[in-house]
């Protein structure tokens, strides 16, 4: 098998009830690539994301990061989390924990680095993303973009494979919204492997490697940013992309 | 007011009162035992062991403390079991203080958001690190409150232990009345006695939560 592939997922079904929300997607993410997916609310993007670190468990095909497989309350899902890290749209940050014991948690106790280690990468990445000063600070006292900020240092810290961001600025200002892209823009331009979900189609087109339209359950478009955002191949992809334009 | 008297006397109800105590306090760590084996056999829907805890958690806390202990007193020993009056008390207190604190903490755990389970996971944080972790702080403070009230309910309901003759506050301020009729005396320091015994806990409590109100903002 490939070693460069990090993700594969193949013919993922995904039922709630009678709800067929994924309907069989195949995806490979290749290491350093950055896959945009974008498409109507409800379409399965999230669910997709949450599939591939086993949050939901999945009614047909396969998840495999590096070719061992991602399977729903497995004993092997707490060790194949680590290298998987998930942002969410509600950032998730633990309100009893500053942001630097939010930050430490799984590399000290989950992956037993030394603290002093752990604290000093911790520093520095919080002052990449502009968070110097507020490692001790608790949840509540930052602004959304600030607690999404160090959502994805808790994720980065852990030194994932592959990193899933789900709609992780669908919570905020759009002000804020900037910076938090900022900082993922600038982990895409580093090499980090990443699924994204998003509506923000002017990052979408400047971070991804691909970008995947997805509706219904299904891929309907797969193409890189060039091609998709000027000169999309499907009909759908067309009519998705004129509900981002106004004109009068 | 007959000074006399409760000069006199006021040792009794000294005594009582370290008995009501002992077994308060003993009947009330059971309890808060009880009641968390339960909480966590409910939380994490364990087959069997769920289903016993909430039926269990329904009885103790759907009947009264008094028909709890006269089951205990005068129900078992017919099928051979006799226990101590102060055994009687201190499982009779843990039975139906289980209850209640088994709704106490479940009440906690389950105010965790889903998301921070999620993330936890995530994470890669197994069961019991995102228990102790995650969980547990969270669940702690905002039980608190229904623990601290949980805690003063059941020291206040010892008072029924004067019928499995108990010798505790209440059966000497009864004992004091029939034999020499100074109802006011007898009574009056009956209230003291247990004024003095919850008031400063009752406020210790009041200003924990304060605490822990503030911490969560």
């Amino acid at each position: 098998m490939n070693e460069d592939v990090v993700i594969e997922v193949r013919d993922l079904k995904k039922v709630f009830g009678e709800n067929v929300v994924i309907n069989g997607i195949s995806l490979t993410v290749k290491k350093g690539e950055t896959v945009v997916l974008i498409g109507p609310s409800g379409c399965g993007k999230s669910t997709l994301l949450r599939c591939l670190n086993g949050l939901e468990p999945i009614q047909g095909g396969s998840v495999l990061l590096h070719g061992e497989p991602v399977e729903y309350g497995k004993r092997s899902l707490y060790r194949i989390r680590q290298k998987i890290g998930m942002v969410f749209q509600d950032y998730g940050l633990f309100p009893h924990m500053t942001v630097l014991d939010n930050i430490m948690l799984a590399p000290v106790k989950v992956q037993k680095r030394s603290k002093q280690e752990v604290t000093e990468e911790a520093m520095s990445l919080l002052e990449r993303v502009g968070l110097g000063d507020k490692a001790k600070s608790y949840p509540s006292q930052l602004s959304g973009g600030q607690q999404q900020r160090a959502a994805i240092v808790r994720s980065l810290i852990v030194h994932p494979d592959i990193m899933l961001l789900d709609e992780i600025t669908a919570a905020l200002d759009p002000e804020m919204v900037h910076e938090v892209l900022n900082v993922v823009l600038d982990l895409a331009k580093n090499g980090s492997t990443m699924i994204i979900v998003t509506h923000e189609m002017a990052f979408a087109e400047a971070a991804a490697d691909r970008v995947i339209l997805m509706d219904g359950g299904i891929i309907v478009e797969e193409n890189p940013p060039e091609k998709f955002f000027r000169d999309p191949d499907t009909e759908r992809a067309r009519k998705f992309l004129s509900t981002f334009s106004y004109s009068r | 007011m007959d000074w006399l008297f409760i000069k006199e006397y006021y040792p009794l109800y000294i005594r009582s009162a370290v008995l009501t105590i002992t077994i308060g306090v003993l009947g009330i760590v059971l309890s808060v035992i009880v009641g968390m084996i339960c909480a966590l056999c409910r939380y994490y829907k364990i087959p069997l062991l769920n289903g016993i805890a909430a039926a269990y958690t329904e009885l103790s806390r759907n009947t009264p403390l008094i028909v709890q202990l006269f089951f205990l007193f005068f129900g078992l020993p017919k099928v051979g079991i006799v226990l101590s009056p102060e055994a009687c008390g201190t499982i009779g207190l843990a039975f139906l203080g289980g209850g209640y604190m088994s709704e106490s903490f479940l009440s906690g755990l389950g105010s965790v958001r889903k998301i921070h389970l999620e993330a936890a996971a995530s994470l890669g944080l197994n069961g019991a690190q995102t228990m102790k972790s995650v969980i547990l702080p969270q669940a702690a403070s905002v039980s608190t409150p229904a623990v601290c009230a949980n805690v003063i309910f059941l020291l206040k309901e010892t008072s029924v232990f004067s019928a499995v003759s108990l010798a505790d506050l209440m059966y000497t301020a009864k004992d004091l009345i029939g034999m020499y009729y100074n109802t006011t005396e007898a009574l009056t320091m009956l209230v003291i006695a247990y004024l003095i015994m919850i008031l400063p806990i009752s406020i210790v409590f009041t200003l924990l939560e304060r605490r822990l109100r503030h911490e969560r903002v």
